[in-house]
């Protein structure tokens, strides 16, 4: 196999008539799928060579899929881009990304119009590239020109200089690890997959093509649905839901808002959750409520495709710590300590490092980050690894368990965050001396420390206009002066005693 | 039972996010002051503070766009109790 629109075409071929994708208003069957797929790929094929990048600034839907399928009929990778960012950081992804083109859809291009002003792009609603008749000849040039090896996607993810990083997939790495995560994880056409992934995230990498891959119906629940409980459940009663791959931080809203006690979806064989360290007494709430379903805790930074280990949650789980288990079978996990040599003692942290087909390509049009986190194996040579900055140790039954950051980065409600974008950001307002952002993870709090001589108001406006507002700190805290180490460099242990 | 007092629910609401009028602003939800996961956080807060539990079919819009309606919430929830 060498481009993931194979299993789309495969599934359009044995079950054309099938639910491929629903939305609230809309569904499309794998050929609708597929045809809306094929018009906006000779769109966009006729306009911009293979290769490039093509921008989708448009919240999820049945439409936003065939735009993003269409790009990668046109022989593009594709980069979703989160319509809540401020002008200036979207701003900054474009300069990064540089795509050939930018989607948008009816019901954003207003939006799109108003943020891309100030920048050279135009946004064209996806509406009018599916009205255009697909054309073999353009598409068969497009597929010649790309392998397994091509990108397929961009993620942007939060980078610690100020300037967020792009991900970047090849269709290679999706299709090994989305073969892996069907077979073990046993999908199949039966299944209702209900995403609630935004697409700008890679865990909706794994609702989108699990489901082309078996030919299962995905649906995708609106991000509003999780503010009103009654809402998401009756969502997932009501479409039968089999299979949750969520994020942490959306299982946490349903047993906090006792969603359970309003409805069941007893329908639900299996449970996949990432992003975050579940916290035990939100999961015993969910296997309770599902005693019967399968839960999966599994992990792995954007940069290994989705994930590279996981772990099978026993029935009535009642311990305290939750292992990410074992690697799946594409990837290699080994520890590294600060030397680079091998760590294999039971109990002893290092940092996680990942080897195999899942590596992303590197950072889009950004070689020095590339080179300094995709490394040569110091264990074996011609080996290409990647290194998470995330610290974690090997338990007794061989299990890899997360032990946390070597670095300043969080997960801060299912967003991975560099508290150094913050920091750099704040550092940019005019009046701001110095920045230290903290983040206290009992209270789930983005907290902010400046030396400053500009308003508070001013700081937060400043903050807004830049950055998401899940990046924007709950409090800032104004002080004359930042406690110092011995090295001169901002005593953070000191600062978080002061809280 | 003690007193549910709005300054008291303002306070709560200052905590989770500061830098929103609450006292004036009547769109907190509708209006995108709050996202879900700060309605997650006022909900932790306040179940904890008045010790309540809110049932999924009170957390809708209406009952958290102002610290009005939140205030109403928890009282008439502390009735029932």
């Amino acid at each position: 196999m060498e481009n993931v629109l194979e299993w789309l075409e495969a599934a359009a071929r044995k079950t054309p008539d099938a639910v491929a994708v629903a939305d609230v208003e809309t569904q499309l069957t794998f050929a609708q799928l597929r045809d809306g797929a094929r018009r906006v790929g000779t769109f966009l094929g006729e306009q911009v060579a293979p290769g490039g990048a093509v921008a989708l600034y448009l919240e999820k839907s049945t439409k936003a899929l065939c735009g993003m399928l269409g790009v990668v009929y046109a022989g593009c990778a594709y980069s979703v881009l989160d319509v809540r960012q401020p002008a200036a950081r979207l701003a900054s992804i474009l300069e990064k990304l540089q795509p050939a083109f930018v989607l948008t859809d009816a019901a954003t291009e207003l939006q799109a119009d108003a943020v891309l002003a100030d920048t050279h792009y135009t946004a064209t609603p996806v509406e009018r590239a599916l009205q255009w008749d697909a054309d073999e000849e353009v598409l068969a040039a497009a597929r010649s020109a790309t392998d397994r090896t091509s990108p397929l996607y961009v993620n942007f993810t939060s980078g610690s200089t100020g300037t967020p990083k792009g991900v970047v997939v090849s269709h290679g790495s999706v299709i090994d690890f989305i073969g892996h995560f069907t077979e073990l994880f046993d999908f199949t056409s039966e299944d209702v997959i209900a995403n609630q992934a935004p697409f700008d995230f890679d865990v909706s990498v794994k609702d989108i093509y699990g489901g082309m891959a078996v030919g299962a119906a995905v649906h995708l629940i609106p991000r509003d649905y999780f503010s009103v409980p009654v809402q998401l459940m009756d969502f997932l009663c009501d479409r039968r839901v089999t299979v949750c791959t969520w994020a942490v931080s959306a299982m946490c809203f349903v047993s906090t808002m006792n969603g359970f006690d309003y409805r069941t979806p007893d329908t639900v064989r299996i449970v996949i959750f990432s992003g975050e360290v579940m916290p035990p007494k939100h999961l015993a709430k969910w296997q309770a409520a599902l005693p019967h379903a399968r839960f999966v805790n599994v992990y792995g930074p954007t940069e290994v495709t989705c994930n590279c280990t996981y772990w099978e949650v026993p029935p009535a789980f009642d311990g305290d710590v939750l292992p990410v288990g074992k690697p799946f079978p594409h990837a290699e996990v080994f520890l590294l300590d600060d030397g680079d040599a091998l760590v294999d003692t039971v109990g002893k942290q290092g940092q996680i490092c990942v080897a195999g087909s899942g590596l992303a390509l590197g950072y889009a049009a950004d070689k020095a980050r590339t080179d300094e986190a995709f490394t040569e194996s110091p264990l074996c040579s011609g080996q290409r690894i990647y290194r998470t900055g995330d610290v974690g140790y090997w338990d007794e039954n061989g299990n890899l368990v997360y032990a946390g950051r070597v670095d300043h980065q969080i997960k801060h409600l299912g967003q991975r965050i560099e508290l150094g974008e913050i920091e750099s950001v704040a550092q940019s307002c005019e009046g701001v001396d110095r920045a230290c952002c903290l983040y206290n993870d009992t209270r789930k709090r983005i907290l902010l420390y400046v030396v400053a001589d500009c308003g508070k108001d001013a700081l937060r406006g400043y903050l807004h206009d830049r950055l998401p507002s899940y990046m924007v700190p709950s409090k800032i805290v104004f002080d004359d002066a930042m406690p110092l180490t011995k090295n001169g460099k901002i005593d953070r242990t000191a600062l978080a005693q002061l809280q | 039972m003690e007193d549910i007092k709005l300054e008291d629910i303002i306070e709560i609401l200052e905590d989770v996010e500061e830098g929103i009028d609450y006292e004036h602003v009547t769109d907190l939800v509708d209006g995108k002051h709050l996202d879900s996961f700060d309605i997650i956080a006022i909900i932790n807060a306040i179940s904890d503070e008045y010790d309540i539990s809110i049932p999924a079919k009170d957390i809708v819009p209406e009952n958290f766009n102002s610290a009005q309606a939140i205030c109403n919430l928890v009282k008439r929830l502390v009735d029932e109790d």
